[in-house]
């Protein structure tokens, strides 16, 4: 139960850790953007050069990028088959009546680099940023839908409250099936039905408590004059230090190669 | 028929840098119909070294044995060894979940696998046995009030009939009549059912006024096992640990300080009252 982690932040310091998360944000999305117009070997030159160079300056060890790759493989697997059989073109060789061809490969290829450029460059981004950073940054950049009403304010301070709930109802978790194991319960053996009806004396329990430390919250945020985004300051403003400029010098660089290529 | 507890350790985090120790070298025997209490500052470990005895969490190192068997061996049935070591967790809230108070009550026994009566028979049984009355079987165990949500609580457990009960701090929260209410109820369960206790608390008055022996715990190491009043005398120590001995003791100290010669070791209000009285009954005949 305890290895739920949220987010994946990895903490060590590295100049990409320090960067605004705005920065980083924006980065991810530059890197997205730029692999969808990518359609060329040299293209996808420069953005694996641009992935190594932010994943050795993240000093995040490689394997925890890949992890991501993982829940992706399915996807990434039909999706690589579709483009290899399904594209017409020159044959390179047969396999019953799926044909195989050049541009089949090709496409294919560029479709399996896409995709896991895609995973590794936002699993960049979430390792180096804490889940608070990152709904701070989100408030922030998204700051102008509020003249179009929509509540950017209340929405990531939902976010924020529920990243913060998540270790302390994992823990809860644990300390309830325990208290019913003591009782006897039995949360593992049993077919799927029973398994479920086993849940009933942890999940009971378990949403009492969230209501209750829910109600709780609200009352002590009510007790501190809380009322929402207006007006409201914060004590760790988002700031750009000289870095971010840089950074975003090297964006619209790499774009601009990028669309070049 | 005992728990015995032999070299016991725990690492949080084996393997990592956060390695830490939250229990260290512990051993103990705990006899057939003993009272214990298990004292100690919050973060001393004995929530941790309770699960241990009814295999909750299984050590680091170190063996439990429960009536001479080793909990942790290959085949050895845990789930029965917990419904003879029961273990009442400090909040009600982490186990009620039933429609009312009876059924509630009635999971444990259901767990053993027995019959419908006599399922319902020790849920009675229970239920009488902490003092709640029946007009409060038929309700939702989450509109009682805090002490009643206890008492369901460790009702849940003895249904199981269990030979031990290990009680994690039965009385935080309460007001001092629910306390004495509930504490005497289970001192009931040790004099008349012989059940063998353990009393986790941090409450050295709770703890002096119904153990014969007390175990106290720091920093995830044992450091006394007596009876409360040889720990008690300890005093000093207990203070270095962020405990106390019962205030009582402290008024007793002061006033042998101020030449008052009470005898004996008085740990407890009652034997405070009978000393002082003496002397004052004695002090009375001479005017």
């Amino acid at each position: 139960m305890r290895e739920i982690t949220l987010g994946q932040y990895y903490p060590v310091d590295s100049v990409l850790h320090r960067l605004d998360p705005r920065t980083k944000l924006f980065g991810t999305m530059v890197f997205i953007v730029s692999l969808f117009v990518a359609d060329s070997l040299a293209a996808y030159g420069v953005a694996t050069v641009f992935l190594v160079l932010a994943i050795r300056l993240s000093k995040v060890p490689f394997s925890f990028m890949v992890r991501g790759l993982k829940a992706i493989l399915f996807l990434l697997l039909i999706s690589v088959s579709f483009n290899l059989f399904l594209t017409p073109g020159t044959e390179v060789f047969r396999i019953g009546f799926l044909k195989v061809t050049w541009e089949g490969l090709r496409l294919a290829g560029f479709m399996a680099l896409r995709l896991i450029y895609l995973v590794i460059g936002s699993s960049v981004m979430t390792l180096t940023t804490t889940p608070n950073e990152l709904t701070d940054g989100l408030e922030r950049s998204l700051g102008f839908l509020k003249h179009v009403g929509v509540p950017v304010h209340e929405i990531s301070m939902m976010m924020s409250i529920a990243l913060r709930f998540i270790p302390i109802l994992v823990e809860e978790t644990d300390k309830i099936m325990k208290a019913q194991m003591a009782r006897g319960a039995d949360f593992e053996s049993g077919n799927l039905l029973q398994k479920a009806k086993s849940m009933v004396p942890l999940l009971v329990p378990l949403f009492i408590s969230a209501f209750r430390r829910a109600t709780d919250l609200a009352m002590a945020m009510e007790a501190r004059c809380y009322h929402g985004g207006a007006g409201r300051t914060k004590m760790k403003p988002l700031r750009y230090a000289g870095r971010d400029y840089v950074t975003y010098l090297v964006y619209v660089l790499y774009l601009a190669g990028m669309i070049c290529l | 028929m005992s728990i015995k507890a032999d070299h016991i350790n725990y690492l949080y985090g084996e393997g990592t840098a956060f390695e830490q120790y939250a229990l260290k070298d512990v051993s103990f025997e705990i006899e057939d119909g003993q009272f214990i209490g298990l004292i100690g500052h919050t973060g001393s470990g004995k929530s941790t070294l309770i699960q241990h005895l009814n295999g909750l969490m299984r050590a680091s190192s170190g063996k439990i044995y429960y009536n001479g068997e080793d909990i942790d061996q290959e085949g050895y049935d845990r789930k029965a060894l917990r419904s003879r070591v029961g273990l009442v967790f400090q909040y009600p809230e982490h186990q009620l979940f039933e429609v009312d108070v009876f059924s509630d009550v009635c999971f444990g026994p259901k767990n053993q696998g027995l019959s419908q009566e006599e399922i319902q028979q020790r849920a009675k049984e229970a239920l009488m046995q902490v003092g709640l009355k029946e007009q409060f079987w038929g309700q939702s165990p989450f509109e009682l009030s805090g002490g009643q949500k206890r008492r369901v609580a460790i009702a849940g457990v003895l249904a199981m009939r269990p030979e031990v009960l290990i009680l994690d701090e039965p009385t935080a929260g309460l007001d001092p009549r629910g306390r004495d209410e509930i504490l005497d109820e289970i001192s009931k369960l040790h004099t008349e059912k012989k059940m063998t206790i353990v009393l986790v608390s941090h409450s050295m008055e709770d703890i002096a006024r119904y153990a014969d022996r007390i175990l106290v715990m720091s920093h995830g190491e044992k450091v006394f096992d007596a009876p409360p009043k040889e720990v008690f005398r300890h005093y000093k120590e207990l203070e270095q640990i962020g405990l106390a001995a019962p205030q009582i003791t402290y008024v007793v100290q002061r006033l042998r300080e101020q030449g008052i010669s009470l005898d004996g070791d008085i740990t407890t209000v009652k034997e405070a009252t009978t000393a002082i009285l003496g002397l004052l009954g004695k002090a009375g005949s001479r005017v």
